[in-house]
Protein backbone atom coordinates (compact mmCIF):
# COMPACT_ATOMS: atom_id res chain seq x y z
CA UNK A 1 0.00 0.00 0.00
CA UNK A 2 1.65 3.32 -0.53
CA UNK A 3 0.21 6.50 1.49
CA UNK A 4 -1.43 9.60 -0.15
CA UNK A 5 -1.36 12.35 1.55
CA UNK A 6 -5.10 13.22 2.28
CA UNK A 7 -6.37 16.35 4.28
CA UNK A 8 -2.81 15.49 6.04
CA UNK A 9 -3.83 11.95 7.17
CA UNK A 10 -1.88 9.57 5.20
CA UNK A 11 -4.32 6.40 4.08
CA UNK A 12 -2.76 3.26 2.74
CA UNK A 13 -3.04 2.43 -0.43
CA UNK A 14 -2.38 -0.85 -2.18
CA UNK A 15 -2.64 0.48 -6.18
CA UNK A 16 0.59 -0.75 -6.76
CA UNK A 17 0.52 -4.51 -6.92
CA UNK A 18 0.54 -7.47 -9.42
CA UNK A 19 -2.53 -10.16 -9.35
CA UNK A 20 -3.79 -13.09 -11.43
CA UNK A 21 -6.15 -15.34 -11.79
CA UNK A 22 -6.76 -18.44 -14.98
CA UNK A 23 -9.17 -20.81 -15.33
CA UNK A 24 -8.51 -24.77 -16.20
CA UNK A 25 -10.27 -27.51 -16.77
CA UNK A 26 -11.72 -28.57 -13.32
CA UNK A 27 -11.00 -25.29 -11.17
CA UNK A 28 -8.74 -22.04 -11.19
CA UNK A 29 -5.53 -21.37 -10.26
CA UNK A 30 -4.97 -17.65 -8.77
CA UNK A 31 -1.45 -15.75 -7.72
CA UNK A 32 -0.40 -12.18 -6.64
CA UNK A 33 2.83 -10.48 -5.06
CA UNK A 34 3.17 -9.49 -1.25
CA UNK A 35 3.86 -6.23 -0.84
CA UNK A 36 2.20 -3.58 0.69
CA UNK A 37 4.12 -0.10 0.26
CA UNK A 38 3.37 3.39 2.33
CA UNK A 39 4.94 5.77 0.03
CA UNK A 40 8.76 4.11 -0.25
CA UNK A 41 8.13 2.39 2.91
CA UNK A 42 7.30 -1.37 2.76
CA UNK A 43 4.61 -2.00 5.45
CA UNK A 44 4.62 -5.31 4.80
CA UNK A 45 6.53 -7.32 3.03
CA UNK A 46 4.35 -10.72 3.59
CA UNK A 47 0.71 -9.57 2.69
CA UNK A 48 -1.79 -12.35 1.82
CA UNK A 49 -3.93 -10.46 -1.18
CA UNK A 50 -5.84 -13.38 -1.72
CA UNK A 51 -8.71 -13.40 0.88
CA UNK A 52 -11.18 -16.21 0.82
CA UNK A 53 -14.76 -15.20 0.65
CA UNK A 54 -16.24 -18.72 0.90
CA UNK A 55 -15.28 -22.43 0.77
CA UNK A 56 -14.53 -22.45 -2.67
CA UNK A 57 -14.56 -18.84 -3.85
CA UNK A 58 -11.32 -16.26 -3.58
CA UNK A 59 -11.08 -12.88 -4.51
CA UNK A 60 -7.91 -10.99 -5.08
CA UNK A 61 -7.53 -7.84 -4.22
CA UNK A 62 -5.44 -4.47 -5.32
CA UNK A 63 -6.15 -0.74 -5.07
CA UNK A 64 -7.29 0.55 -1.76
CA UNK A 65 -6.06 -1.62 0.95
CA UNK A 66 -9.10 -0.41 3.44
CA UNK A 67 -11.30 -0.10 0.82
CA UNK A 68 -11.04 -3.83 -0.63
CA UNK A 69 -11.08 -5.37 2.76
CA UNK A 70 -14.30 -3.86 4.00
CA UNK A 71 -16.11 -4.07 0.23
CA UNK A 72 -14.76 -8.27 0.91
CA UNK A 73 -15.90 -8.18 4.53
CA UNK A 74 -19.74 -7.00 3.17
CA UNK A 75 -19.54 -9.59 0.58
CA UNK A 76 -18.27 -12.56 2.57
CA UNK A 77 -21.22 -11.89 5.14
CA UNK A 78 -23.65 -11.41 1.98
CA UNK A 79 -22.50 -14.68 0.20
CA UNK A 80 -22.66 -16.89 3.77
CA UNK A 81 -25.87 -15.89 4.26
CA UNK A 82 -27.42 -16.43 1.15
CA UNK A 83 -25.82 -19.99 0.95
CA UNK A 84 -27.54 -20.74 4.02
CA UNK A 85 -30.85 -19.64 2.77
CA UNK A 86 -30.46 -21.73 -0.63
CA UNK A 87 -29.00 -24.66 1.31
CA UNK A 88 -26.22 -25.36 -1.06
CA UNK A 89 -23.05 -23.46 -2.31
CA UNK A 90 -22.97 -20.40 -3.80
CA UNK A 91 -22.17 -19.76 -7.41
CA UNK A 92 -18.67 -17.94 -8.55
CA UNK A 93 -20.99 -15.55 -10.79
CA UNK A 94 -22.98 -14.81 -7.44
CA UNK A 95 -19.55 -13.85 -5.41
CA UNK A 96 -18.82 -11.46 -8.51
CA UNK A 97 -21.96 -10.30 -8.82
CA UNK A 98 -22.23 -8.98 -5.23
CA UNK A 99 -18.48 -7.21 -5.52
CA UNK A 100 -19.69 -5.77 -8.25
CA UNK A 101 -22.68 -4.39 -7.16
CA UNK A 102 -20.79 -2.38 -3.92
CA UNK A 103 -18.04 -1.80 -6.48
CA UNK A 104 -20.20 -0.18 -8.75
CA UNK A 105 -23.03 1.57 -6.20
CA UNK A 106 -20.07 3.31 -4.38
CA UNK A 107 -17.93 3.98 -7.82
CA UNK A 108 -16.77 7.14 -6.89
CA UNK A 109 -15.50 6.56 -3.29
CA UNK A 110 -14.08 3.46 -3.60
CA UNK A 111 -10.71 2.68 -5.37
CA UNK A 112 -10.64 -1.56 -5.73
CA UNK A 113 -9.86 -3.55 -8.65
CA UNK A 114 -10.67 -7.05 -7.95
CA UNK A 115 -10.58 -10.61 -9.36
CA UNK A 116 -12.96 -13.36 -8.56
CA UNK A 117 -11.79 -16.80 -8.86
CA UNK A 118 -13.23 -19.90 -7.70
CA UNK A 119 -15.17 -23.54 -8.65
CA UNK A 120 -18.61 -24.35 -8.32
CA UNK A 121 -20.61 -27.53 -9.14
CA UNK A 122 -22.46 -25.94 -12.30
CA UNK A 123 -19.76 -23.99 -14.56
CA UNK A 124 -17.16 -25.51 -12.77
CA UNK A 125 -13.47 -22.67 -12.65
CA UNK A 126 -14.35 -19.39 -13.17
CA UNK A 127 -12.59 -15.87 -13.33
CA UNK A 128 -14.32 -12.89 -12.90
CA UNK A 129 -12.96 -9.57 -13.20
CA UNK A 130 -14.39 -6.09 -11.16
CA UNK A 131 -11.81 -3.41 -12.18
CA UNK A 132 -12.11 0.08 -11.07
CA UNK A 133 -15.66 1.42 -12.00
CA UNK A 134 -17.66 -1.58 -11.11
CA UNK A 135 -17.60 -3.24 -14.83
CA UNK A 136 -17.71 -7.21 -14.45
CA UNK A 137 -16.56 -9.78 -17.18
CA UNK A 138 -15.78 -13.06 -17.39
CA UNK A 139 -12.27 -14.11 -18.44
CA UNK A 140 -10.27 -17.05 -19.09
CA UNK A 141 -7.15 -15.39 -17.70
CA UNK A 142 -7.02 -12.07 -16.01
CA UNK A 143 -3.80 -10.15 -14.81
CA UNK A 144 -4.41 -6.57 -12.40
CA UNK A 145 -2.74 -4.11 -10.63
CA UNK A 146 0.10 -2.08 -11.57
CA UNK A 147 3.00 -4.95 -12.18
CA UNK A 148 0.41 -6.53 -14.54
CA UNK A 149 1.11 -3.98 -17.54
CA UNK A 150 4.34 -5.27 -17.50
CA UNK A 151 2.93 -8.91 -18.28
CA UNK A 152 0.26 -8.70 -20.84
CA UNK A 153 2.68 -9.41 -23.59
CA UNK A 154 4.10 -12.22 -21.51
CA UNK A 155 0.89 -13.80 -20.81
CA UNK A 156 -0.98 -13.42 -24.06
CA UNK A 157 2.04 -15.50 -25.73
CA UNK A 158 2.21 -18.25 -23.36
CA UNK A 159 -1.40 -19.16 -21.77
CA UNK A 160 -3.48 -21.32 -24.01
CA UNK A 161 -6.68 -22.67 -23.39
CA UNK A 162 -6.87 -26.62 -21.73
CA UNK A 163 -3.65 -26.32 -19.83
CA UNK A 164 -3.11 -28.50 -16.78
CA UNK A 165 -3.16 -27.18 -13.27
CA UNK A 166 0.95 -27.54 -12.60
CA UNK A 167 1.38 -25.65 -16.06
CA UNK A 168 -1.16 -22.92 -14.47
CA UNK A 169 0.80 -23.25 -11.26
CA UNK A 170 4.01 -21.92 -13.26
CA UNK A 171 2.58 -20.17 -15.49
CA UNK A 172 1.32 -17.48 -12.82
CA UNK A 173 4.84 -18.01 -10.75
CA UNK A 174 6.72 -16.85 -14.15
CA UNK A 175 4.39 -14.29 -14.37
CA UNK A 176 4.31 -12.61 -11.39
CA UNK A 177 8.13 -13.38 -10.66
CA UNK A 178 8.33 -11.03 -14.01
CA UNK A 179 6.09 -8.80 -12.97
CA UNK A 180 7.81 -8.23 -9.48
CA UNK A 181 11.20 -7.80 -11.00
CA UNK A 182 9.61 -4.81 -13.40
CA UNK A 183 7.44 -3.16 -10.71
CA UNK A 184 8.86 -1.22 -8.04
CA UNK A 185 5.68 -1.52 -5.95
CA UNK A 186 5.37 -5.22 -6.53
CA UNK A 187 7.59 -7.70 -4.53
CA UNK A 188 8.29 -9.90 -1.51
CA UNK A 189 6.91 -13.71 -1.98
CA UNK A 190 4.55 -15.55 -4.88
CA UNK A 191 1.60 -16.52 -3.36
CA UNK A 192 -0.15 -19.40 -4.86
CA UNK A 193 -3.99 -20.92 -4.72
CA UNK A 194 -5.76 -23.64 -6.11
CA UNK A 195 -9.49 -24.09 -6.10
CA UNK A 196 -10.93 -26.79 -7.29
CA UNK A 197 -13.99 -29.24 -6.20
CA UNK A 198 -11.85 -31.01 -4.12
CA UNK A 199 -10.86 -28.04 -2.08
CA UNK A 200 -8.20 -25.11 -1.78
CA UNK A 201 -4.29 -25.72 -1.72
CA UNK A 202 -1.97 -22.53 -0.94
CA UNK A 203 1.36 -22.53 -1.59
CA UNK A 204 3.80 -19.74 -1.27
CA UNK A 205 7.06 -19.41 -3.09
CA UNK A 206 9.96 -17.62 -1.36
CA UNK A 207 12.45 -14.98 -2.78
CA UNK A 208 15.85 -17.39 -3.49
CA UNK A 209 13.24 -20.02 -5.11
CA UNK A 210 11.27 -17.54 -7.70
CA UNK A 211 12.65 -18.66 -11.45
CA UNK A 212 14.87 -16.12 -12.61
CA UNK A 213 15.58 -14.85 -15.94
CA UNK A 214 18.36 -13.43 -17.84
CA UNK A 215 19.24 -10.21 -16.36
CA UNK A 216 20.01 -7.30 -18.88
CA UNK B 1 3.97 9.08 -32.10
CA UNK B 2 2.13 11.99 -31.15
CA UNK B 3 1.83 15.36 -30.96
CA UNK B 4 3.25 17.13 -27.77
CA UNK B 5 0.43 17.79 -25.62
CA UNK B 6 0.29 20.93 -23.66
CA UNK B 7 -1.93 20.40 -21.03
CA UNK B 8 1.02 21.06 -17.75
CA UNK B 9 -0.94 18.77 -15.52
CA UNK B 10 -0.34 15.50 -17.68
CA UNK B 11 3.09 14.27 -16.21
CA UNK B 12 4.77 12.56 -19.32
CA UNK B 13 4.02 12.65 -23.35
CA UNK B 14 2.69 9.26 -24.16
CA UNK B 15 5.40 8.42 -26.91
CA UNK B 16 2.60 6.46 -28.90
CA UNK B 17 5.14 3.91 -30.22
CA UNK B 18 6.89 0.75 -29.55
CA UNK B 19 10.45 0.32 -30.54
CA UNK B 20 12.78 -2.66 -29.92
CA UNK B 21 16.56 -3.61 -30.36
CA UNK B 22 18.68 -7.27 -29.59
CA UNK B 23 21.80 -8.18 -30.14
CA UNK B 24 22.35 -11.30 -31.39
CA UNK B 25 25.38 -13.67 -32.13
CA UNK B 26 27.22 -11.82 -35.27
CA UNK B 27 24.67 -9.11 -35.54
CA UNK B 28 21.75 -6.86 -33.99
CA UNK B 29 17.97 -6.34 -35.17
CA UNK B 30 16.22 -3.54 -34.60
CA UNK B 31 12.80 -2.54 -35.11
CA UNK B 32 9.23 -0.61 -34.63
CA UNK B 33 5.32 -0.26 -35.30
CA UNK B 34 4.90 2.08 -37.78
CA UNK B 35 1.82 4.09 -36.46
CA UNK B 36 1.54 7.37 -36.15
CA UNK B 37 -1.52 9.12 -33.98
CA UNK B 38 -2.57 12.59 -32.67
CA UNK B 39 -3.63 12.59 -29.30
CA UNK B 40 -4.30 8.60 -29.39
CA UNK B 41 -7.75 9.74 -30.88
CA UNK B 42 -7.07 9.79 -34.96
CA UNK B 43 -4.03 7.39 -36.73
CA UNK B 44 -2.30 10.07 -38.84
CA UNK B 45 -0.10 7.58 -40.63
CA UNK B 46 -0.07 4.08 -40.77
CA UNK B 47 2.87 3.01 -42.44
CA UNK B 48 5.40 5.49 -41.03
CA UNK B 49 9.17 4.15 -40.61
CA UNK B 50 10.78 5.08 -37.08
CA UNK B 51 13.63 3.40 -38.02
CA UNK B 52 16.29 5.63 -39.40
CA UNK B 53 19.47 5.29 -40.91
CA UNK B 54 22.27 7.54 -39.81
CA UNK B 55 25.14 5.51 -41.86
CA UNK B 56 25.74 2.88 -43.52
CA UNK B 57 25.69 0.24 -40.47
CA UNK B 58 24.15 2.50 -37.87
CA UNK B 59 20.66 2.23 -37.65
CA UNK B 60 18.29 3.85 -34.55
CA UNK B 61 14.97 4.59 -33.95
CA UNK B 62 13.01 7.34 -32.42
CA UNK B 63 10.39 7.34 -29.77
CA UNK B 64 8.31 10.94 -28.22
CA UNK B 65 7.74 13.83 -30.35
CA UNK B 66 8.05 13.38 -34.21
CA UNK B 67 9.54 16.54 -34.85
CA UNK B 68 12.01 16.54 -31.94
CA UNK B 69 13.00 12.87 -32.85
CA UNK B 70 13.37 13.93 -37.11
CA UNK B 71 15.09 17.18 -36.22
CA UNK B 72 17.56 15.22 -33.93
CA UNK B 73 18.75 12.17 -35.94
CA UNK B 74 19.49 15.17 -39.40
CA UNK B 75 21.71 17.30 -37.17
CA UNK B 76 22.73 13.23 -36.00
CA UNK B 77 23.26 12.29 -39.78
CA UNK B 78 25.05 15.41 -40.36
CA UNK B 79 27.33 15.34 -37.59
CA UNK B 80 28.15 11.60 -38.06
CA UNK B 81 28.80 11.88 -41.60
CA UNK B 82 31.38 14.89 -41.03
CA UNK B 83 33.42 12.98 -38.15
CA UNK B 84 33.54 9.98 -40.36
CA UNK B 85 35.66 11.92 -42.86
CA UNK B 86 37.71 13.15 -40.48
CA UNK B 87 38.39 10.00 -39.24
CA UNK B 88 38.41 8.16 -42.43
CA UNK B 89 36.75 5.19 -40.94
CA UNK B 90 33.45 3.86 -40.18
CA UNK B 91 32.09 6.39 -37.11
CA UNK B 92 31.50 3.61 -34.53
CA UNK B 93 28.09 2.62 -32.81
CA UNK B 94 29.24 4.28 -29.74
CA UNK B 95 29.88 7.73 -31.09
CA UNK B 96 26.71 7.94 -33.06
CA UNK B 97 24.91 6.91 -29.52
CA UNK B 98 27.25 9.89 -28.47
CA UNK B 99 26.37 12.22 -30.93
CA UNK B 100 22.38 11.84 -30.26
CA UNK B 101 23.28 11.73 -26.69
CA UNK B 102 24.99 15.08 -26.52
CA UNK B 103 22.20 16.65 -28.74
CA UNK B 104 19.40 15.59 -26.45
CA UNK B 105 21.18 16.06 -22.95
CA UNK B 106 22.30 19.56 -24.11
CA UNK B 107 18.67 20.79 -25.14
CA UNK B 108 16.76 18.65 -22.38
CA UNK B 109 14.22 21.38 -21.77
CA UNK B 110 13.06 21.79 -25.17
CA UNK B 111 13.38 18.46 -26.54
CA UNK B 112 10.77 15.37 -26.13
CA UNK B 113 12.86 12.51 -27.81
CA UNK B 114 14.05 9.19 -26.92
CA UNK B 115 16.51 7.08 -29.00
CA UNK B 116 17.75 3.41 -29.29
CA UNK B 117 20.85 3.11 -31.25
CA UNK B 118 22.09 -0.13 -32.88
CA UNK B 119 24.81 -1.19 -35.36
CA UNK B 120 27.78 -3.12 -36.28
CA UNK B 121 31.29 -1.87 -35.79
CA UNK B 122 34.55 -3.59 -36.30
CA UNK B 123 36.11 -2.54 -32.39
CA UNK B 124 33.09 -4.23 -31.09
CA UNK B 125 31.01 -6.21 -32.93
CA UNK B 126 27.01 -5.93 -32.79
CA UNK B 127 26.16 -3.10 -29.76
CA UNK B 128 23.07 -1.81 -28.71
CA UNK B 129 22.58 1.89 -26.89
CA UNK B 130 19.50 3.56 -25.42
CA UNK B 131 19.24 7.42 -24.96
CA UNK B 132 15.95 8.09 -23.36
CA UNK B 133 14.28 11.32 -22.55
CA UNK B 134 17.11 13.67 -20.63
CA UNK B 135 20.08 12.82 -22.25
CA UNK B 136 21.34 9.60 -20.20
CA UNK B 137 23.64 6.93 -22.45
CA UNK B 138 23.70 3.29 -21.46
CA UNK B 139 24.56 0.16 -23.53
CA UNK B 140 22.47 -3.23 -23.27
CA UNK B 141 22.16 -6.69 -25.01
CA UNK B 142 18.40 -5.70 -25.58
CA UNK B 143 16.25 -2.62 -25.56
CA UNK B 144 12.81 -1.82 -25.62
CA UNK B 145 11.10 1.86 -25.76
CA UNK B 146 8.15 3.83 -26.07
CA UNK B 147 4.83 2.83 -24.84
CA UNK B 148 4.04 0.13 -26.26
CA UNK B 149 7.27 -1.40 -24.70
CA UNK B 150 5.32 -1.25 -20.89
CA UNK B 151 3.60 -4.28 -22.30
CA UNK B 152 6.30 -6.41 -23.23
CA UNK B 153 8.70 -6.21 -20.13
CA UNK B 154 7.96 -9.29 -18.93
CA UNK B 155 8.14 -11.43 -22.58
CA UNK B 156 11.52 -9.72 -23.43
CA UNK B 157 12.74 -10.49 -19.69
CA UNK B 158 11.55 -13.88 -20.05
CA UNK B 159 12.38 -14.61 -23.98
CA UNK B 160 15.56 -12.77 -24.64
CA UNK B 161 18.89 -14.92 -24.22
CA UNK B 162 22.42 -13.51 -25.49
CA UNK B 163 23.63 -14.62 -28.16
CA UNK B 164 20.61 -16.28 -30.29
CA UNK B 165 20.96 -17.12 -33.99
CA UNK B 166 19.58 -14.49 -36.48
CA UNK B 167 16.60 -16.24 -37.28
CA UNK B 168 15.61 -16.50 -33.55
CA UNK B 169 16.45 -13.21 -32.54
CA UNK B 170 14.09 -11.70 -35.95
CA UNK B 171 11.19 -13.88 -34.46
CA UNK B 172 11.66 -12.36 -30.87
CA UNK B 173 11.60 -8.91 -32.34
CA UNK B 174 8.50 -9.67 -34.32
CA UNK B 175 6.96 -11.48 -31.80
CA UNK B 176 7.45 -8.85 -29.55
CA UNK B 177 6.42 -6.22 -31.61
CA UNK B 178 3.04 -8.21 -32.33
CA UNK B 179 2.72 -8.09 -28.40
CA UNK B 180 2.97 -4.91 -27.84
CA UNK B 181 0.80 -3.73 -30.76
CA UNK B 182 -1.75 -6.31 -29.56
CA UNK B 183 -2.30 -4.08 -26.73
CA UNK B 184 -1.01 -0.65 -27.29
CA UNK B 185 -3.87 1.47 -28.84
CA UNK B 186 -1.09 4.07 -30.15
CA UNK B 187 1.46 1.49 -31.26
CA UNK B 188 -0.21 -0.73 -34.48
CA UNK B 189 0.50 -1.09 -38.66
CA UNK B 190 3.22 -2.87 -39.41
CA UNK B 191 6.60 -4.25 -38.03
CA UNK B 192 9.75 -2.90 -39.53
CA UNK B 193 12.58 -4.56 -38.56
CA UNK B 194 16.45 -3.81 -40.01
CA UNK B 195 18.68 -6.63 -39.55
CA UNK B 196 22.63 -5.25 -39.51
CA UNK B 197 25.76 -7.66 -39.32
CA UNK B 198 29.39 -7.27 -40.57
CA UNK B 199 28.50 -7.97 -43.99
CA UNK B 200 25.56 -5.35 -44.31
CA UNK B 201 22.27 -4.38 -43.92
CA UNK B 202 18.91 -6.13 -44.60
CA UNK B 203 15.20 -4.78 -43.75
CA UNK B 204 12.17 -7.23 -43.15
CA UNK B 205 8.50 -5.61 -43.42
CA UNK B 206 5.75 -7.91 -41.59
CA UNK B 207 2.31 -6.85 -42.89
CA UNK B 208 -0.20 -6.51 -39.84
CA UNK B 209 -2.12 -9.64 -41.68
CA UNK B 210 1.38 -11.62 -41.31
CA UNK B 211 2.17 -10.88 -37.97
CA UNK B 212 2.11 -13.71 -35.53
CA UNK B 213 -1.20 -14.19 -33.44
CA UNK B 214 -1.53 -15.54 -29.66
CA UNK B 215 -4.66 -16.24 -28.24
CA UNK B 216 -6.54 -13.00 -27.06
CA UNK B 217 -9.25 -13.55 -24.62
Amino acid sequence: MDSVPVNGVLRSRLIETTIMALEYDGGVVIGADSRTTTGAYIANRVTDKLTPIHDRIFCCRSGSAADTQAIADVVTYQLGFHSIELDEPPLVETAANLFRASCYRYREELTAGILVAGWDRRKGGQVYCVPIGGMLVRQPVSVGGSGSSYIYGFMDSNYKPNMTKDQCLELTAAAVSLAMERDGSSGGVVRLASISKDGVERRVILGNQLPKYSTH
Amino acid sequence: MEKRSVDSRVRGVSTGTTILAATFDGGVVIGSDSRASIGGEYVSSKTINKVVQVHDQIFCCMAGSLADAQAVTKAAKFHLSFHSVQMETPPLVIAAASVLQELCYNNKEELQAGFITAGWDRKKGPQVYVVPLGGMLVGQPVTIGGSGSTYIYGYVDAKYKPNMSREECLQFATNALALAMGRDNVSGGVAHLVVITETGVEHVVVPGNKLPKFHNE
